[in-house]
């Protein structure tokens, strides 16, 4: 814990005191229980696996039920997640169980992507929560929680090492979920193989920093049980619903003409091994992990990426009402400029335009008066001509005048002349 | 009456199991873990000076919590309504709780007690404002309950009815925080007068309105008929004592008078034993669910909306804004506002174009007009030419007319005179 978390939570003085008599709040994990019994509980698990590697049996195997299951094909697209709820009941206790198929995966050609779908998944769950608990008005007690409490990775039997896609996939996994890797169809390996194997994938998981589940070792209660179940991972399993009489038991197991696999014969396989821890000692720490640690992680990088901060620029802490005014006045800024942007890149473009009109009335107006001096040129021209032909009229009509005058003063001077 | 969180209920496919499977063990796995985390409480004794908050106290959890190295808030001296709230650790067949006792010394006891609440309802207030805030941070971390999960209000036993002061506190504080009104120091009441005065609390409460805390009912048949003879006795009444007497050989806690022992732990003398067990042995666990369900939801629903909404009293928005997450809304805003622009935009351009068009138009026919007109004085201009030419033409035809009469007469003078000068010369001439 940081010094400033512990300064704020326990700086109080608290005094032990001891009782004079039974007050009775030894109840309280008793009225806890009861509870969470009626409220029911809810446990989703995850399987990842090639497909014919038997996750569906060993679902069915483990929870002593028969699941929906339709066979996958081996030509699938892409892998597709395919989750299915049940409700059980065992006892008084109500299980709302999920679990979630892994259908296609390992099938193609080109694996590069595979693993995307069960992260999106997995985030996706997160998302949701998230959201539920961002919410102003929440229910979170009435949530259906699909969060992944724990993945069951299936290697297959190949008795070497494991593949480059099981390292690739468990790698991205690995801080967003629990993993427990198994060694499915176990009944194909002998038992020094199957030790070896064990060996070199633990060691192979080391190497590339895979982090599978530990089994918590902090509770007096499991300590033992769950140290020495660490050593056995990864469990080997076998799955079997068909049932064979062995001896004077019905017992459920596969028949081989070399004898019976027992899948409830922990000298067989680890089957007992896997339900003890998954389901009997430690769902309940599965559960507590997904929500405090997985959970938590998913929380804190989707916030920091929105741009919360826990303490301001002088370390102060935030609290709540300023983070979201402060969230709130920094959105309605940005969508007050996005506003103020579009104004003006039209006031801009209107201003272009008239500017664009203003030039081509201004060349109209030229044109315009271009004719005119044309008009104007022309019309002087006309003028000038019809003064000269005025003129030119004047003159002729002086000359007539002046012709017709002397002519008639010429007879005159005729009959002047005829009287002489 | 506090509205109780429903469980949802699913749909989904039943599945019987035909053999163990072993999930029967989460309760025991739960069970362990709570232990091991340890358990929460806070408690809130509210009422006036002298009614036996403190012995209360001292009684229900059978230690001196307010003993004489830790005296109780009254005998300290108050000017204003204190808050004082004191944190014991206690633990009990391997279960620790950390207990929180929060006392409320001079309240009611002023002249002038209007707004005496509020010191109280800003601590409520501020604790829930510090898990808020713990809940809300970026790095979370194991975060301690504080909330008050609990208010156990002491009502004087006068045995006539409620205070006002009673009443005006419980309706500020019952959707704030669980209330569980009792009747303080029991003993003065005989048990008929204690019939009479709970029965008309109990109505009072109900006129005004108030919502104590309700107990669950629960499915198991017994528990119901124990919940339904404890809702018979509210408000319980209760006798506190921090001495131990001997009575018939017995060592109980009880107060002596010379008339006899009233003793805390008798159901017939007073109904302490019913509220230690409902409070502390079967309710403990449902008073903090109802604290963190409903009261603190309440409490951060009110307080996000506001920051939300900026305060905004519309309410048909806001019931949709209400299942969103504050940014949730904000996203949902920004699309809104974008939409807007958009359409702002579209609208703009719309008219933009509209009015370019106008002034294209415009120009468009004071050219056209500028052509006609041009068309039309060329015309006149050619017409006037042309008039013009006619004239000349006219003109220098008459002209070339008279001019060859001219001609004319002048070759006829011209003759005629070359006549006369020849008939001169013949001597016609006499």
């Amino acid at each position: 814990m940081a010094a400033t978390d512990v300064d704020i939570f326990s700086n109080e003085e608290k005094r032990n005191l001891s009782l004079g008599g039974h007050v009775g709040f030894d109840s309280l994990p008793d009225q806890l229980v009861s509870k969470s019994v009626t409220q029911g509980f809810c446990f989703n698990i995850l399987c990842v696996g090639e497909t014919g590697i038997g996750k569906s049996t060993l679902m069915n195997t483990l929870f002593n039920t028969m699941f929906e299951n339709e066979e996958a094909s081996h030509y699938q697209n892409g892998v597709c997640m395919r989750p299915r709820t049940y409700d059980l009941q065992e006892s008084n206790v109500h299980l709302k169980l999920t679990i979630v198929d892994t259908v296609g995966f390992g099938d193609q050609i080109n694996k590069e992507e595979s693993y995307k779908p069960i992260v999106d998944y997995i985030d996706t769950q997160f998302e949701n929560y998230l959201q539920e608990e961002l919410k102003i008005k929440r229910s979170l007690f009435n949530y259906h929680d699909g969060r992944i409490h724990i993945c069951l990775y299936f290697i297959a039997p190949t008795g070497h090492s494991l593949k480059s896609l099981d390292l690739v996939t468990m790698k991205k996994l690995d801080s967003k979920v629990n993993i427990i890797p198994i060694i499915a169809k176990a009944d194909t390996i002998s038992k020094s193989e199957l030790h070896k194997f064990k060996i070199k994938i633990m060691s192979e998981l080391v190497s590339n920093g895979v982090q599978i589940y530990q089994f918590p070792t902090d509770d007096d209660a499991v300590t033992e049980i769950n140290s020495s179940m660490n050593a056995h991972l990864p469990f080997a399993v076998v799955g079997s619903i068909e049932e064979v009489k062995v001896g004077n038991k019905t017992v459920r197991a596969r028949q081989y003409p070399w004898g019976v696999v027992q899948v409830e014969n922990e000298s067989h396989c680890d089957f007992v091994k896997l339900r003890e821890m998954l389901i009997r000692v430690n769902m309940e720490d599965l559960r507590e992990q997904t929500h405090a640690r997985h959970y938590e992680l998913y929380r804190r990088c989707k916030l920091e990426e929105m741009g919360f901060k826990d303490t301001d620029p002088d370390c102060q802490p935030f609290s709540l009402q300023e983070t979201y005014e402060a969230k709130r006045k920094e959105f309605m800024g940005d969508l007050q400029k996005k506003e103020e942007e579009m104004r003006q890149m039209f006031v801009n473009k209107v201003k272009e335009t008239e500017a664009e009109l203003k030039e081509k009335e201004r060349e109209l107006h030229n044109k315009f008066e271009q004719l005119k001096h044309m008009h104007q040129e022309e019309k002087r021209k006309v003028e000038e001509k019809r003064r000269e032909l005025e003129e030119e009229m004047n003159a002729f009509n002086r000359r007539k005048v002046a012709a017709e005058t002397l002519s008639l003063a010429q007879p005159l001077k005729k009959d002047k002349d005829k009287k002489n | 009456m506090i509205e109780r969180p429903e469980s949802a209920v699913a749909s989904i496919a039943q599945r019987n199991l035909e053999g163990y499977v072993g999930f029967a063990n989460l309760p025991n796995q739960v069970y362990r873990k709570s232990v091991k985390r340890g358990f929460e409480f806070t408690l809130m004794v509210v009422g006036e000076s002298g009614l036996g908050k403190s012995t209360l106290i001292n009684s229900l959890f059978l230690t001196d919590l307010y003993s004489k190295d830790y005296p109780g808030p009254s005998l300290r001296i108050k000017k204003t309504v204190q808050v004082e709230q004191s944190k014991v650790l206690v633990k009990e067949g391997g279960v620790q709780l950390t207990l929180t006792i929060v006392d409320t010394p001079g309240f009611g006891d002023a002249v002038d007690n209007s707004n005496c609440w509020q010191p109280v309802i800003n601590y409520i207030d501020s604790k829930c404002e510090d898990f808020l805030n713990a809940e809300s941070r970026v790095n979370r971390r194991l975060m301690p309950d504080n909330r008050v999960h609990c208010c156990l209000y002491f009502i004087t036993p006068s045995g006539h009815g409620l205070k006002p002061l009673d009443i005006e506190f419980m309706k500020r504080l019952h959707d704030k925080v669980n209330v569980i009104p009792l009747i303080a120091k029991a003993d003065t009441l005989t048990p008929e007068e204690c019939q009479l005065f709970k029965k008309q609390i109990m109505k009072e409460i109900q006129e005004h309105k108030i919502k104590i805390y309700e107990f669950p009912d629960t499915a198991d048949d017994e528990d119901s008929k124990l919940i339904r003879k404890i809702k018979e006795q509210m408000p319980l009444a209760v006798v506190g004592s921090n001495v131990v007497i001997e009575v018939n050989g017995k060592k109980v806690r009880g107060r002596q008078y010379p008339w006899g022992v009233a003793e805390v732990e008798n159901g017939e003398h007073c109904d302490f034993t019913v509220l230690r067990n409902m409070l502390i042995r079967t309710h403990m666990q449902d008073l903090k669910d109802v604290t963190n369900n409903v009261h603190y939801e309440n409490y951060r629903s009110k307080k996000l909306a506001a920051v939300t909404c900026n305060g905004g009293v519309d309410t048909s928005k806001t019931k949709n804004q209400m299942t969103r997450s504050p940014l949730a809304q904000m996203e949902e805003e920004r699309r809104e506002h974008v939409m807007k622009m958009k359409k702002m935009e579209t609208e703009m351009e719309q008219v933009f174009e509209m009015k370019v068009k106008e002034k294209k138009q415009k120009l468009k026919d004071s050219e056209a007009e500028l052509e006609r007109r041009h068309e039309q004085m060329k015309k006149n201009l050619e017409a006037q030419y042309k008039e013009l030419e006619e004239k000349r033409r006219h003109h220098e035809e008459e002209k070339s007319n008279w001019e060859a009469q001219q001609r004319i007469l002048e070759q006829q003078k011209l003759d005629a005179s070359k006549t006369m000068e020849k008939n001169k010369k013949k001597g016609k001439i006499f």
